[in-house]
């Protein structure tokens, strides 16, 4: 295998992995918070969508952005309020969330749908670094949203079990009633975690439309969504398993793509559909009766907390 | 006596139409062990959490070393250092002693410091007496152990009022002996400590004063060494209970109806759960299974019951083997299971009465023909066990979910009984039922047994198993330490037994893999 061709798997498989990153380890953040979003696909178009609107009006990347940020975070107090505060059924609320967000980012998208934004996230090369041969270019010639990433994968990890904030995030999922009478107070708790889930995941989508293909069309996220939620299944809650699954899909769609000249018989169909088939695979052999452990999913994920029920 | 550090004036709180308490006054002097006594249901826990924060009362005061205390959350209760340990532990099982007391401590400190915080959980959990492993996880603590951390918990957050919601029910006797005197011994430093419970013998041994509730109203309130069972019971039920004893000029049969030879079986977390259980039971005797739950209990109903398949050694039936049928061959044989979560595995609680009772009978031409259930059928035997069972409903078509836990109880047993099974596994079924409803269920398994049925009753409460049972085998960690004629033991052995005869009896069997957190 040629060194360029080598370069261009990875690179393409860490762009990849980063943009369900930023989903997976928001979700990853509110599920140990004991809140379920399946809804990421559609918060995820419509920070695409909205990244992709600013972009094109105003020009300017950190404009979008913010816009990307603030269209999180509004979903996700949205989400918080129908699961924390009114206790509703988290995968209904999910899938009300993935189609409004899937609808709204259609109709709102309309006008930039196929227009040249002539603005994205240019990879910068990091001095010293990106000459490595091969990691160099693939790893240090990014953009700053995958720079952004390499520092978010380990202080999510230092957060998570070194801090005090991150053990009690840890116990939120777990046995909220247990932090509710050491005076902690749980759905304060679950709402900035949920609006963090969702904040992330919207960034994700500006990486699809403002990095990774940089364009807008209809539900372009093409079920990235979804790879994101079963990235959090198969990384067992644990910010670096994630990275380890991004990296591995990233590198089976590309792979995919790349190995589609060398079978021309075969329909493209079948490789572009291999992450998928992948994830499936995945889901069956990290959960359910195939470990011979205690499930590590967070034990009161999905139960809202309610103090005084009996 | 000094002043009381917490004064409770006229607390009053309602659930829906339901009033757990009324206008309820109770004082809580330092250095003393205060007993709340009754039934389920008569309103001590609901108490408690109103003085935790937990629970918002709908009316009355609380006075905090006489000052009016304003105690709305539980943060503001843990802030004048009342804690509690509540009868569902409040740990989190994926996290270590260390990181769970720390959770507790309102520390603001940003990184965790563990080798600090265990020396100091070391050190708190010395002074009382109280033997914990700072560093293992909470879910490889047995009961015992974690009801500990629980206590330390609240000693490091620095409670000076100290409630536990019925600390001894999980406990064997002597475990239950060992953390009262840890109790006796706060006391002394000068703090207050409340128990709740419903065991009459405990309180009087080991409280100062006890104060007595009943339908959500104090009914009395007295120093320990001035109450007599007759005075507390008087004031627990109103009237004098008086317990059945089993008829000793009826010896049961001589028929084997069910044996089990060197079963094992595993857990849900595939440990092993049962270690060769040998034991059988003739026709019409009542045979007790006791132990501290969690030492196999659930997992030895379940493999007679069916639903668990054995890992080793043979069940037979009339001598026959029926290791390896299924839970509908078993049913068919006649053997009845009332499981210990009726409201999960017993009932389904969004049905009505009508369609519960017939769960079991549901595809027989007696109920259903060509597809469609007779309603009327339904309808007229629902009514018949209502009366015969003397269920209390609404009408046979509302949810059983909705009915107290005696009438679910009883609903049950009506259907499980019915067409008189030749063996009946009850696990805990007195469980959570107040005095009257336990009275009825005791009746229908004695019935049951003259009827020339044999049961197996498993239970926690000994005196309990002592009026029932014929004979009775302890659990302890999966193992049957031991089968004894009820004539020829006493409560102390059974106690021990129960214990593993060593003595410590708390300790848990080796982790499964690393800790639940990666």
């Amino acid at each position: 295998m040629s060194t360029t061709l080598l370069v261009s798997i990875i690179s393409t498989a860490v762009v990849y992995a980063v943009t369900v990153l930023y989903a997976a380890i928001g979700e990853i953040f509110a599920e140990r918070a004991g809140v379920m979003n399946l809804g990421l696909e559609g918060i995820m178009l419509m920070g695409a969508v909205s990244g992709y609107l600013v972009a094109v009006h105003r020009q300017n990347l950190a404009l979008a952005m913010l816009t990307v940020v603030i269209v999180g975070a509004a979903l996700g107090l949205v989400f918080a309020f129908l699961t924390v505060s009114l206790q509703s059924d988290q995968t209904v609320a999910g899938m009300a969330m993935l189609t409004f967000g899937t609808g709204l980012s259609g109709f709102i998208g309309k006008g930039v749908s196929g227009v040249n934004a002539n603005l994205a996230f240019n990879p910068i090369a990091i001095p010293g670094l990106s000459r490595i041969p091969v990691i160099g270019p693939s790893l240090f010639n990014q953009s700053i949203l995958v720079y952004v990433m390499y520092l978010i994968v380990p202080l999510s990890m230092i957060y998570l079990y070194k801090t005090r904030a991150g053990m009690i995030l840890r116990a939120l999922g777990e046995n909220p009633a247990a932090l509710d009478s050491a005076g902690y107070n749980v759905y304060a708790l679950r709402y900035a975690y949920v609006i963090f889930g969702s904040v992330m995941t919207a960034v994700s989508g500006a990486c699809i439309s403002l990095d990774y293909t940089n364009f807008w069309s209809d539900g372009m996220t093409s079920g990235k969504g979804w790879i994101a939620v079963a990235l959090v299944v198969f990384a067992a809650w644990n910010p670096l398993i994630a990275v380890f699954g991004g990296l591995l899909f990233g590198a089976i769609s590309i792979i995919g793509i790349d190995i589609q000249m060398y079978f021309p018989q075969v329909p493209s169909q079948f490789f572009s559909a291999l992450p998928y088939v992948a994830t499936i695979i995945a889901l069956i052999f990290t959960t359910g009766n195939f470990r011979k452990r205690r499930s590590s999913a967070p034990a009161a994920l999905t139960i809202p907390y309610d103090r005084e029920s009996r | 006596m000094s002043s009381p550090i917490i004064e409770m004036r006229q607390i009053t709180k309602t659930f829906g139409p339901v009033t757990a308490n009324s206008g309820v006054n109770l004082e809580i002097y330092p250095g003393e062990i205060h007993a709340l006594l009754g039934e389920n249901g008569a309103g001590k826990s609901t108490l408690m959490n109103v003085l935790t924060g937990t629970y918002a009362p709908d009316g009355g005061e609380i006075y905090y070393k006489g000052k009016r205390a304003d105690i709305r959350t539980p943060k503001d209760a843990v802030a004048l250092g009342i804690g509690m340990v509540h009868q569902h532990f409040r740990l989190i099982p994926t996290l270590t002693v260390a990181e769970n007391v720390f959770l507790n401590s309102g520390s603001k400190r940003f990184f965790l410091k563990k080798d600090k915080i265990e020396r100091e959980i070391n050190e708190c959990a010395k002074k009382f007496n109280l033997a914990v492993d700072a560093s293992a996880y909470v879910w490889q603590l047995s009961v015992g152990e974690q009801q500990r951390v629980e206590i330390v918990k609240l000693l490091y957050q620095g409670a000076e009022i100290l409630i536990l919601d019925e600390p001894s029910a999980v406990l064997t006797p002597q475990e239950a002996q060992h953390m009262f005197d840890t109790l006796r011994k706060m006391a002394d430093d000068g703090k207050a400590v409340i128990v709740i419970s419903h065991k009459m013998n405990e309180v009087m041994n080991n409280a100062d004063r006890i104060t007595v509730m009943k339908n959500g109203m104090v009914g009395d309130t007295m120093l320990a060494k001035d109450a007599t069972v007759n005075r507390l019971t008087e004031a627990v039920v109103g009237v004098t209970a008086g317990t059945q004893k089993r008829s000793l000029d009826r010896a049961p049969g001589k028929d084997i109806i069910f044996a089990m030879e060197a079963v094992s079986a595993q857990n849900d977390r595939n440990l092993p759960a049962l270690r060769g259980i040998s034991f059988y039971i003739r026709k019409g005797e009542i045979f007790g299974i006791a132990g501290v739950a969690g030492n196999g209990q659930r997992e030895l109903a379940e493999v007679i019951a069916g639903l668990r398949p054995v890992s080793g050694g043979q069940i037979r039936m009339h001598g026959k083997d029926i290791t390896k049928t299924s839970v509908k061959e078993r049913i068919n044989a006649g053997i009845s299971f009332i499981p210990e979560d009726r409201m999960t595995t017993g009932l389904i609680p969004e049905l009505d009465m009508k369609q519960n009772l017939i769960l079991k009978h549901f595809n027989t031409e007696k109920y259903s023909r060509r597809g469609v259930l007779l309603q009327e059928q339904m309808q007229k035997d629902a009514e018949a066990y209502t009366e015969a069972y003397e269920i209390k409903h609404a009408g046979v078509s509302y949810p059983v979910g909705l009915m107290s836990g005696g009438n679910q109880q009883k609903l049950l047993f009506a259907r499980e009984v019915a067409g008189d099974p030749e063996l009946i596994v009850a696990a805990y079924p007195v469980r959570g039922l107040d005095i009257g409803a336990a009275e009825a269920i005791r009746s229908i398994l004695m019935e049951q047994s003259w009827k020339g049925a044999a049961v197996v009753f498993i239970s926690e409460e000994l005196e309990e198993i002592f009026t029932l049972c014929d004979r009775v085998g302890v659990l302890c960690d999966g193992e049957l330490m031991g089968i004894r004629e009820i004539g020829q033991t006493d409560i102390m052995e059974i106690g021990r037994l129960m214990t593993g005869e060593t003595g410590t009896g708390s300790s848990e069997p080796a982790a499964d893999g690393k800790g639940g957190d990666s």
